[in-house]
């Protein structure tokens, strides 16, 4: 999504948490330096985010996960929630183009940089090839882990692996899908690397 | 998680004054860098990390792959195990470097987790990350629940009574055969650790793991440059294909000439308190045919001394057989 359009959820989101959210604009940060660290009265920061092109001011408790901004305060449901500890891949997110573990992340750790959520990739009416690709090939039972898939896999295409089926699994192994729909995945994924 | 401070390092200097407040850099550290996060946010999830103070060292000019002078390798301390792993240099000269890196973790993990960080990643024992049990590494002097416990996936080489934890990185293991060099800035100013130094052996102090001192902070790792003719291989045993831990790992670098093996470095993973080197493997290779009866002789050597626990004496095996395997493929 270009950075100056806004998706339906974007206006949203904007308006259900009210935090003063702006299109475009730029704040300075508010993170203390290490040599003259916040003074922590109430123990919240200031954080402005990026997400899917729209800016976000915040003021987040510093053990606040980028995963649970996202859900609890921009109320992008989207992103899932397993494990919380890097190791199931639901709660995959891009920063800068890169997939992350957005459970491993401070938000404050992600300000400054884009990051992109299954709602920034695609809607129902202008559906990401890949997300196409997953309907396609019903890559999903439960549909838990599935935007952890399909952010992983998007990314995945961009990164340095080979062709073969083996490489796909291994480049998908950070993301686990319990019901077990790999095959279906291993299509889907395969279909959007030719589209 | 239990409250801390944010703040984010300009540059090293101010991220070292921050460490240097610290009363240690190890177990219980009040000053934490964090870099991808990969282990310390979960560690503090967990609440075996309880730092008061945690600095974002990400924004510091650390993350160049760089050729040193001397024809080896510069690799700063916030490259990316992704991109260290698909780096031109590190994939042509040292293979076992890039093997190790992608053989550890997940695509998503690799693309946050650093070089220096995986230096300092934490072992897996399930007590140390289980406040509710006792482990001498988490908090010295309550005892060792693994001993008698759940310890198939810990070491039998370099433990002690206190200690048997296992050293997850694969990273660690390759550096450890590549015989790397870590640069740390600290308050005196910069040293340079070989890595054989840089881990310890858990001793009677497990919560002890490195020489790492409060303000120290990881600049960079130096690779020698690339042994003449050398080929290195990583192969990495576990439980299942792809994203979990070593049961057994073996970094080689091995050059042959006239029919002889001239230059060895041999490092196992998975079954050591630290990334565990063997010299022992590597004299029994030295002037010998690379031949499959002297890499059985190298790997009996690797394990002599290795001291099976409850669960884990199928490690000895393992290693010997990932050992043997490893130097094949490194001489095929």
């Amino acid at each position: 999504m270009a950075s100056n359009e806004l998706t339906r959820r974007d206006m949203l989101t904007v308006a259900a948490v009210g935090t003063g959210a702006l299109v475009g604009g730029s704040f300075s940060s508010e993170v203390a330096s290490a040599a003259e660290p916040a003074k922590t009265g109430s123990g919240m920061m200031d954080i402005s985010l990026r997400v899917n092109g729209a800016e976000h001011r915040l003021s987040l408790d510093p053990r606040t996960t980028l995963l649970d901004t996202l859900r609890e305060h921009l109320h992008l449901t989207g992103t899932k929630k397993g494990c919380d500890h890097g190791q199931c891949g639901a709660c995959t997110v891009h920063i800068d183009g890169r997939r992350v573990n957005s459970c491993l992340t401070l938000a404050a750790m992600a300000e400054g940089a884009e990051i992109t959520t299954i709602e920034g990739l695609g809607d129902p009416d202008h559906l990401h090839p890949m997300q196409r690709a997953f309907l396609e090939h019903d890559g999903y039972q439960c549909g838990y882990c599935t935007s952890g898939q399909i952010m992983s896999a998007t990314a995945m295409l961009k990164e340095q692996w080979g062709e073969s089926d083996a490489e796909i699994k291994e480049a998908m192994s950070g993301n686990i899908c319990r019901c077990g729909a790999y095959k279906n995945i291993l299509a889907a994924i395969r279909q959007a690397r030719k589209a | 998680m239990e409250t801390f401070t944010f703040s984010r390092a300009a540059d090293p200097a101010e991220a070292i004054m921050a460490g240097a407040a610290a009363s240690t850099a190890q177990q219980g550290a009040e000053v934490r860098f964090v870099a991808g996060g990969t282990t310390l946010i979960d560690l503090m999830k967990l609440d075996v990390e309880t730092p008061k103070r945690v600095v974002d060292i990400n924004r510091l000019p650390l993350a160049k792959v760089e050729r040193a002078p001397d024809g080896g390798l510069k690799i700063g301390a916030l490259v990316r195990n992704s991109d260290l792993a698909h780096s031109a240099d590190v994939q042509r000269d040292y293979p076992v470097l890039s093997e190790a890196l992608l053989s550890g973790a997940s695509g998503q993990l690799r693309n946050m987790a650093t070089t220096g960080g995986n230096l300092l990643q934490r072992t897996r024992c399930i007590y140390f990350r289980n406040t509710d049990t006792p482990c001498n590494k988490r908090e010295p002097g309550s005892g060792c629940s693994a001993i008698e416990g759940f310890n198939r996936n810990l070491a039998v080489l370099g433990t002690s009574e206190q200690c048997i934890a296992s050293n997850p990185s694969d990273m660690n293991v390759a550096l450890t055969a590549l015989e790397a060099t870590i640069v740390i800035q600290g308050v005196q100013g910069e040293r340079r650790v070989p890595i054989g130094e840089f881990f310890l052996l858990p001793g009677d102090t497990p919560n002890r793991e490195t020489v790492m001192q409060p303000g120290d902070l990881i600049t960079h790792v130096l690779l020698p440059p690339p042994h003449p003719g050398a080929r290195s291989h990583y192969l990495k045993l576990r439980d299942r294909a792809s994203y979990e831990f070593a049961l057994a790992s073996a970094a080689v670098v091995l050059a042959s000439e006239g029919g002889a093996i001239r230059h060895a470095r041999v490092a196992l993973g998975g079954v050591g308190t630290r990334p565990w080197r063997s010299p022992e493997a590597e004299a029994a290779l030295l002037s010998k045919p690379a031949t499959r009866a002297t890499f059985a002789a190298a790997s009996e050597a690797a394990v002599r001394g290795a001291k099976p626990y409850s669960q884990n004496g199928f490690k000895i095996e393992l290693a010997k057989r990932c050992l043997t395997s490893a130097l094949a493929t490194a001489t095929a």
